[in-house]
Parts: structure tokens; C-alpha cells; sequence
């Protein structure tokens, strides 16, 4: 016999459903007012350091449909690379911001601030990403992305480096559409499948 | 903040399968290659934080905040309460909870629900909280109602609250259910079942909790919420080679 291990399992997911809405976003799913102020509606505030981008896109299913009813998280450090909290960090960055597909179009925006590189326990930094966590109705555990740009450099990132198949990292590369516009979208399954993560 | 170590890796076991057909939905939205594992990393290990100063007084109460506390919802009267814990046994102070839930007839107040219950004027069906110092946190609510879905030939949800929760982390982020022990449907229920562990799925259902409730007004139910931990360690090394 051993010492019994004294940890206790996490709690099991279940998906967000189709009316997750009503939770994180009431405005959105047609109920203005629910709290006197919603939780996640900016990532950041007028004055933030750094350069405002849009980036723009769609969550496919494995048939090529774009979800109507997907809700996406975001979280990201400030324009140099240092996260709400921490000593340093851009007071008009909040870093969270909560965004859904559009009901008609299946196309998101999130507007924000270009992240700086981040500090890892690998050595080398990490290089500017966004963390994006999706959940939707048939998701049953919420999915885990990044998105990098393509106009930094990712060549010494430690997680990209950590893709096998070279030709998958591209799946978290948002592409450049225009001045201060990129275009990321996501694949839950097939052809041109996201990388999601396990962190 | 101190450095508490990388996030303790999820044990995939312990969650839902992604990919269940009688979940019709599942079988499209589910990747079909692995996940990448790596060690968390600044971005897992830090997350939002919230302030009680964005919480209303009548957010945690669902019977009243529709209405700004002018008319209680239709329904049996419920506390749902319980504590946020880590995998360590560590209470998870200060951390927001939100709930969503069908009213007492299963009708969803949102804008996609068409379902023939009525709405309930005085009910909205959303509430936020923090946990306090001890990881404790409580609603004021009513009993949701089951409801049909389209999937197979004549599914219902059993009765179930939403429960969405940020530990102090973005890697710790959990969307879950809470189901109330002794509905019938939880068995019938694809959803449910896409736990294929049962004493995990047991860990959805929360008991009857006589000594929470209040005569002459509300039952009670305990749900305790267990996020990931974090591993301490003093020897925490620069990882070479990768
Ligand atoms: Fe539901």
C-alpha cells in the first residue's frame, strides 16, 4: 500500500450551448441591460499604448459552414508584451474581450491592440500572439487557440516550433487584409484544421 | 504576484469526448487531430481579474434582477451555492462565476429560443457573483425547467443551470452544467453523456442540501467546482531544448 494522492480531479466540461449568450454577452443575445455593465466588451480603453488592429473572421465546421452561434474569448498582454496585473502594464489594457459570430454572416471582429512578445521558460520569447478560447453548441470543452500575425517575426517562437507539420503552423497566422486589418479564420475539423492547444 | 509554477496538465479523461454522434451537433465541431501539449506559459498562467465594484447587489439573485427587485420570478425558489477549489484542495478566492438558465417553463430568453413556453416577464436568466475569501459563492434563483431539443427523435434537457468560471487564469477557463439530483433525464441525456466517466458526471449533480435551505422559502443545492491547480515545486529549472 501506498500514501493515498489527495488530488482532487477537475471538474468535467459540458458545452456552452447554443444560448451561451445569455451568460456572457446578454446584450448580444437580445437582453440590453441585464447588468449594469457587461463583462468583456473592450479589450482595451481609450489611450492604450500601441497600434489598434482589427482582425477579422470566421469559425468553420467540418462541413465548411461558418457557425452562427460561436462565442469567443480573447486574452492578450499589452503592446509590450506585459499582462493586466502585472507591474507595468498599460492600465487602458484589460486584455479580455468577448466576441460572437455574427448571427447572419458567421463573421467576428475583434479590435485590439497589436500584443508585444512574451518572456518564456524556454529561452526564447514568445512571439506576439493573441489567446483565443472558442466554445459553441457541439463543442464539449471549450477550444484553445492563438492567433500570431504575419507580419512579425514567429521564426523563434517555442510553440510554433512545436508543430510537426510546417504547413499547419499557417493555421495561427492571421494574414495582413489591409493597414491595421487581418484576417484569421478557424477550422474546427478537416481540411485546413486550426491547431488547437492543450496548455 | 508570486510565480506559482505552470498550471497542472487537464486530464482529458476527466472531461466530455468531443466527438459523440448521439450529440448530433459534436460531429462536425469537433477537431479531428490532437491537440497540442506544451507547458502553460504567461499566457495560460495570468487571466482577468474582476472587482466587486462591477457587480451589481441583485446580480446573484435571479429572482429579482430582471425586474431591478419590482417583481419575483414565476418558479420554485432555489439557493444554489458551493465552493470554487483548485485540483490542490486550495479555496479560489475572488473569482467570477456567471450562470444562465432556462426559466421554470424551459424557455430561454434569448433571441434564437422559440420554444412554446412562454417567457416569464420577470425572468431573465443570467446572474454573475465573486467567490468570496473562502471560495464560497451562492444564487438565489428558480428551478429551470426541462426542455426539448432538436437532435434525435425526442430529446429533453434534463433541468440545468449554466455555469461559467475563470479561476485566477485563462488556462483554468471552465464552461460547465450543474443537474439536479434525482431528475430522471440525466440518463437520457446525450449531452450528459458525452462524460464517459461516471463518477465524473456524478460530480455535475447536485444534491439536495437540506441544511442550506430556508424554511417557508427556498430548497437548497450544493455545487462545488474544482478548476485546474498549479504545480509548486522549488526546483523549477529553465527547460532547455525546445
Ligand atoms: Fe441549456
Amino acid at each position: 500500500m501506498v500514501q493515498p494522492l489527495t488530488v482532487l480531479p477537475e471538474s468535467p466540461s459540458q458545452t456552452a450551448g447554443p444560448y451561451v449568450h445569455i451568460g456572457l454577452m446578454p446584450t448580444y443575445a437580445g437582453n440590453p441591460g441585464a447588468y449594469a455593465e457587461e463583462i468583456g466588451t473592450s479589450p482595451i480603453a481609450e489611450g492604450a499604448q500601441g497600434t489598434v488592429i482589427e482582425i477579422v473572421g470566421s469559425v468553420y465546421d467540418g462541413t465548411g459552414w461558418a457557425l452562427r452561434d460561436a462565442l469567443i474569448e480573447s486574452w492578450q498582454p499589452d503592446a509590450a508584451g506585459i499582462f493586466p496585473g502585472q507591474p507595468g502594464a498599460d492600465p487602458a489594457v484589460s486584455g479580455l474581450c468577448r466576441f460572437a459570430a455574427d448571427a447572419v454572416s458567421g463573421e467576428f471582429t475583434l479590435r485590439t491592440v497589436k500584443p508585444g512578445p512574451v518572456p518564456s521558460r524556454y529561452g526564447k520569447a514568445f512571439a506576439p500572439h493573441i489567446s483565443l478560447w472558442v466554445v459553441a453548441r457541439g463543442i464539449n470543452i471549450g477550444l484553445q487557440t492563438r492567433i500570431y500575425f504575419e507580419d512579425e517575426d514567429n521564426s523563434d517562437d517555442p510553440l510554433l516550433a512545436r508543430i510537426e507539420q510546417r504547413p499547419r503552423v499557417e493555421t495561427l497566422i492571421a494574414k495582413k487584409i489591409g493597414e491595421n486589418r487581418y484576417r484569421f479564420d478557424i477550422r474546427l475539423q478537416g481540411a485546413g484544421e486550426t491547431v488547437f492547444l492543450d496548455l | 504576484m508570486i510565480d506559482q509554477g505552470p498550471l497542472i496538465p487537464r486530464n482529458r479523461e476527466m472531461h466530455p469526448v468531443p466527438y459523440y454522434p448521439d450529440y448530433k451537433t459534436s460531429v462536425a465541431r469537433s477537431p479531428s487531430l490532437p491537440l497540442l501539449s506544451m507547458e502553460s506559459g504567461p499566457s495560460e498562467e495570468t487571466g482577468p481579474t474582476f472587482g466587486h465594484d462591477q457587480i451589481g447587489a441583485l446580480d446573484n439573485n435571479l429572482i429579482l434582477n430582471w425586474t431591478k427587485g419590482a417583481a419575483p420570478a414565476v418558479g420554485e425558489r432555489i439557493l444554489m451555492h458551493g465552493r470554487v477549489l483548485d485540483e490542490n484542495g486550495r479555496a479560489v478566492p475572488e473569482t467570477l462565476i456567471e450562470i444562465w438558465q432556462a426559466n421554470a417553463g424551459g424557455r430561454y430568453r434569448h433571441k434564437k429560443d422559440g420554444y412554446l413556453a412562454p417567457l416569464d416577464p420577470n425572468f431573465g436568466g443570467c446572474g454573475r457573483t465573486l467567490t468570496d475569501a473562502n471560495g464560497c459563492y451562492q444564487f438565489l434563483t428558480i428551478r429551470p425547467g426541462a426542455y426539448p431539443w432538436p437532435n434525435r427523435g425526442n430529446d429533453w434537457r434534463p433541468m440545468h443551470i449554466h455555469i461559467s468560471v475563470y479561476g485566477h487564469s485563462f488556462g483554468q477557463r471552465l464552461i460547465t452544467q450543474m443537474y439536479f439530483e434525482g431528475d430522471p433525464l440525466i440518463e437520457r441525456c446525450p449531452i450528459a453523456a458525452t462524460i464517459r466517466n461516471r463518477s465524473q458526471l456524478d460530480r455535475l449533480v447536485a444534491p439536495l442540501d437540506m441544511a442550506a435551505s430556508r424554511p417557508l422559502d427556498f430548497l437548497a443545492y450544493k455545487f462545488d467546482i474544482v478548476l485546474r491547480g498549479r504545480r509548486q515545486t522549488m526546483f523549477e529549472n529553465k527547460l532547455e531544448g525546445l
